[in-house]
């Protein structure tokens, strides 16, 4: 492989695509929204932006730090990852397919985010969420903190069994 | 920070503005982070550790973005850790020992509503990357204001016991929701700029949800006009926010180049 080899936007997506969330590895981070933006200049310098889905994720350095690899290994000589916030990650944009691995890998996926009205009034309404196991609505809300900053906890009354839901934001 | 003849530089109040949202959010994770492996319940556990984790995580870049306005070569470790308590300008409020259960959901209640309505407002300022970051933390002071709102109705109109403690609690803490509001020039040029929230602007819609709550929870709303701390934000604390600091900068500075291997 020439050791000046430029590369397309398309290549850094692919090579994104191999990084997977440290909490949920069944999840690449483009899938999962976390990587927003690939720009490639005409000196073939990276520019790769990410976003934190929660400000305190733990996963946010590990992931900074696994794309920094990846880009390496696959021999991208110049390039620079930048936590953005300018844009504010929401739940909305994991991809069908990734929602659909969630479901696989036992979390509930999130539901499509709506528009919330008077929040203070909807304070204290709840969802209903399938059992990712039986696909039961005999479900209830547990605790609305789970053991990641992105999840909550829930219980199927159907089968028995405690399951996590991917919060929506 | 200014000085009495010099005029404060927009660079200076935006500094002063971020460190102050960010200190709030440090001392007060701190202090929730103190239950975890103590909670009343597993889930209320794990709960309190989020909660902290998410305040600690809002704190950690509002003091990146305070070192890059700073730019003096700081980084977010030396705000937390560097400082000393009259440096600190977070909120009385924030640096109560967390107290009972009780204690620590009622201080949680005025403050997250405090936050979600200056929030709410600040998310509009003129700055791409502040409002993002403003935006995101919203997302999360929404869940803790559901959160600790549903216990302050279900601690106020609970047991016997619970209706007492949680009562004394919002006693204890009256006399501290006075310097929510406090303004100053700081502000005064943030607001001037775009980028800052006029408290007064809210001060009844907070007081509303808090009025609405307790009553809901049967619980006697407090008097406001009882005597009112003040100072924080000018560095003037309570005695408690030394020993939180020794704890939690002591091991930061006994080896300060250390690192995470």
């Amino acid at each position: 492989m020439s050791t000046i080899q430029l590369h397309t936007e398309q290549q850094i997506w692919d090579f994104l695509r191999e990084v997977t969330d440290p909490e949920i590895p069944v999840l690449n981070i483009v899938e999962m929204g976390i990587a927003r933006k690939v720009e490639v200049d005409k000196a073939g310098k990276v520019l790769v932006k990410i976003t934190p889905t929660y400000s305190g994720c733990p996963a946010m350095n590990a992931i900074e730090k696994l794309v920094n690899e990846k880009l390496e290994e696959r021999g991208v000589e110049e390039f620079k990852v930048k936590l953005d916030f300018a844009e504010t990650w929401t739940t909305d944009w994991m991809t069908e397919e990734a929602k659909a691995k969630l479901k696989d890998y036992g979390i509930a996926p999130p539901e499509k985010t709506e528009e919330e009205g008077d929040f203070l009034k909807s304070l204290s309404s709840t969802k209903v969420i399938p059992c990712p196991f039986c696909e039961s609505f005999e479900t209830k809300l547990v605790s609305k903190f789970g053991s990641t900053a992105c999840k909550s906890q829930y219980f199927c009354d159907n089968c028995d069994q405690p399951f996590e839901h991917f919060k929506c934001i | 920070m200014t000085a009495e003849t010099k005029e404060l530089t927009k660079k200076e109040a935006f500094l002063n503005y971020l460190l102050r949202l960010a200190d709030d959010r440090l001392i007060l994770g701190q202090r929730m982070s103190e239950w975890c492996g103590h909670g009343p319940q597993l889930e209320e556990d794990l709960a309190m550790a989020n909660m902290a984790l998410d305040l600690i995580g809002h704190a950690t870049t509002l003091y990146e973005y305070a070192a890059e306005i700073e730019d003096e070569g700081h980084d977010e470790d030396y705000f937390a850790y560097f400082r000393d308590d009259r440096d600190f300008t977070n909120l009385q409020l924030c640096e109560l020992p967390k107290g009972d259960f009780g204690f620590t959901i009622a201080r949680q209640f005025l403050f997250s509503a405090f936050s979600y309505f200056q929030y709410e407002r600040l998310k509009e300022a003129k700055d791409e990357q502040f409002a993002g970051m403003i935006n995101k933390h919203l997302k999360e002071i929404k869940y803790h204001l559901r959160h600790s709102r549903e216990w302050v109705l279900r601690l106020g109109d609970g047991t016997e016991e619970s209706h007492n403690r949680i009562q004394e609690s919002f006693d204890e803490l009256w006399m501290y929701t006075d310097e929510l509001f406090y303004m100053d020039e700081v502000d005064d040029l943030m607001i001037k700029e775009g980028m800052g929230v006029d408290s007064s602007e809210f001060k009844k819609e907070w007081k509303k949800l808090v009025e609405e709550t307790l009553s809901e929870a049967t619980l006697t709303v407090p008097d406001w006009d009882q005597f009112m701390m003040s100072g924080s934000r000018n560095g003037i604390h309570t005695e408690h926010l030394g020993h939180m600091l020794a704890q939690m900068q002591f091991l930061r500075r006994s080896h300060p180049d250390a690192e995470w291997k």
